[in-house]
């Protein structure tokens, strides 16, 4: 059964040192605040699982926490490069990073084996590309695979199963279930394909009517809830917030140079408001959102 | 050129492209400003189908991303992203996907992931592969739209990140690829096409003020070139009007080339 603590308890109690550590949200509900508090309670190690690295991992792979990303697009999203992401991969600052590539319908398939209790999964992709060629050398996780009906070849994805997975939903109930919708992603898989679970939310409510489109996470499958308002930012919650695209247009300066971007984690992330621990009664809880911390 | 730029005949061009009621996979970028073109212009009923899993979005401006608000509020059906891939692209129920590149072959080939011929240690890491290769692998046909020159059309691509005809004739049908795969390439000089026996690139089309020397020349193989080359007529004035008022609802607008 959720239970329902602060962003810093929730960071502290399920994501550990060397973790496989999911953090979903398709452009939509990206949980930043808890990337963020990640960051700061300084973990390490971490082999870090996201379709779209986003923003959000470039800060986290910049700060030192990853060892390993698993991935499918590692770009800034109508903007260009990821720099810190791509300083890894290039320049192994602030440290080498291991890289295992997938295309999204393989990346989605992998969550949905988790999620399914299964192996792997099996899709028409992946054949003919680089992708593909290189998983018997690598152990990347993709496989050709024969149709035993019709003889098809087809390929499998191994699944992917994090040791927790994090992400920002719009709301809870005072019991820890979950509602999210918009652009629902992932996130469900995701969540379910994990031994453990945070989930931050932008409030929590005494009823969670009904909203067109939405997911609910049953309390009993989540393990945190977290109030974090304004925790999607600059990524959004429909409904609560818009994307700040400014600042992942701006985002390509300030991670373009090492300097730049030491001085960001300085101000936005170890020092000043960023420190903000939610109060548990969900009053007065704007920091996050004020702060205005890509 | 006169009176327009590089990227609007690029974009016009893409536009008039599409039909009206196709399905359309849309990325990002001069893609969506093409679908969203055709659709305020000569197609309105063209289904735009954006990766994050919005179907028959209808956004009023142009988005940065996939995944902006406006593409779940206008969209007739907002799906998760298995869904989108499984249910939707994989059976080839959409007609045409667009896809950018970062290099091309002649077999139109695409690579999005690293320049560079070890992968381990690339000289420029690239954001990957996204949706590209099963877009590539099942929309009916796809439209490539890529700037021109000789770094990117490569005789053969470092990193095969999404098949186009793969080693030439027969390689689709070999690897199981069931859509019909890039069937234009659209450049900043004009429009190439796979020969129907080859499967090699051809130049079919330029730009005005284009020679087919130009396009040659900022080729990386040795360009067949069709028979009967067709000239492009340049955007209408209607085109340009619409796309430019597209262009300038998009979030980041002011800065410029940001969308590049």
């Amino acid at each position: 059964m959720a239970l329902i603590v602060s962003l810093p308890e929730a960071i502290a109690a399920a994501v550990h040192d060397g973790d496989t550590v999911a953090m979903e949200g398709f452009t939509h509900l990206i949980p930043y605040a808890a990337g963020r508090e990640v960051i700061r309670q300084g973990r390490r190690d971490l082999t870090l699982v996201r379709m779209t690295p986003d923003v959000i991992y470039d800060q986290m792979i910049g700060a030192g926490c990853a060892r390993k990303l698993v991935f499918s697009w590692g770009g800034n999203p109508g903007v260009g490069s990821l720099h810190r992401f791509r300083d890894a991969v290039e320049h192994s600052w602030p440290g080498p990073l291991e890289i295992e590539e997938h295309s999204h319908a393989g990346m989605a398939n992998r969550y949905v084996a988790g999620a399914s209790g299964l192996p792997f999964a099996v899709l028409r992709g992946y054949s003919g590309t680089g992708l593909a060629d290189r998983a018997p050398n690598t152990r990347t996780g993709i496989a050709e695979i024969v149709c035993p009906f019709t003889g098809e070849r087809l390929t499998a994805v191994s699944a992917l199963t994090p040791d927790v997975t994090v992400i920002h939903a719009q709301r809870a109930d005072r019991t820890g279930n979950v509602q999210y919708w918009g652009i629902t992603g992932v996130q469900k898989e995701a969540v379910l394909a994990a031994t453990r679970s945070v989930v931050t939310v932008e409030e929590i409510v005494d009823v969670l009517d009904p909203r067109p489109g939405a997911v609910v996470l049953p309390a009993w499958a989540v393990g945190y809830v977290a109030l974090a308002p304004g925790g999607a930012h600059p990524s959004y919650a429909l409904g609560y917030s818009a994307r700040d695209n400014d600042l992942y247009v701006a985002w390509d300066a300030i991670s373009r140079d090492r300097a730049a971007f030491g001085r960001w984690l300085d101000e936005h992330v170890y020092g000043g408001e960023g420190t903000v621990s939610e109060p548990a009664s969900g009053e007065d809880t704007t920091s996050e959102r004020a702060g205005k911390a890509p | 050129m006169n009176g327009y730029t590089a990227d609007e005949i690029m974009t016009v061009t893409a536009s008039r492209a599409l039909r009206d009621g196709m399905t359309c996979f849309v990325g990002i970028d001069l893609p969506s400003a093409a679908a969203n073109l055709a659709r305020a212009t000569h197609a309105p009923n063209l289904v735009l189908i954006y990766e994050s899993g919005t179907i028959g979005a209808k956004p009023g401006s142009l988005p940065l991303s996939i995944g902006d608000a406006v593409l779940a509020e206008t969209a007739d059906a907002v799906v998760s992203v298995p869904e989108i891939f499984n249910y939707w692209l994989q059976p080839g129920r959409i007609d045409v996907g667009f896809l950018g590149a970062a290099q091309i072959d002649k077999f139109a080939n695409i690579n999005t992931t690293v320049i560079g011929a070890n992968y381990a240690e690339p000289k420029v890491r690239l954001p990957g592969a996204g949706g590209a290769p099963e877009i590539a692998a099942s929309c009916g046909e796809v439209i490539v739209i890529t700037r021109q020159t000789r770094r990117k059309f490569v005789e053969r691509v470092d990193f095969v990140t999404s098949v186009g005809f793969g080693d030439g004739p027969g390689s689709r049908k070999y690897l199981g690829l069931t859509g019909a795969g890039p069937q234009k390439v659209i450049t900043d000089l004009g429009v190439l096409e796979p020969d129907p026996v080859t499967c090699e690139l051809v130049l079919t089309a330029v730009y005005p003020g284009v020679g087919v020397a130009d396009v040659s020349e900022r080729t990386g193989w040795e360009l067949r070139v069709s028979a009967d080359v067709r000239q492009i007529p340049p955007p209408l004035e209607s085109e340009l009007a619409v796309l430019r008022d597209l262009l300038a609802t998009l979030p980041n607008a002011d800065r410029e080339g940001a969308a590049r």
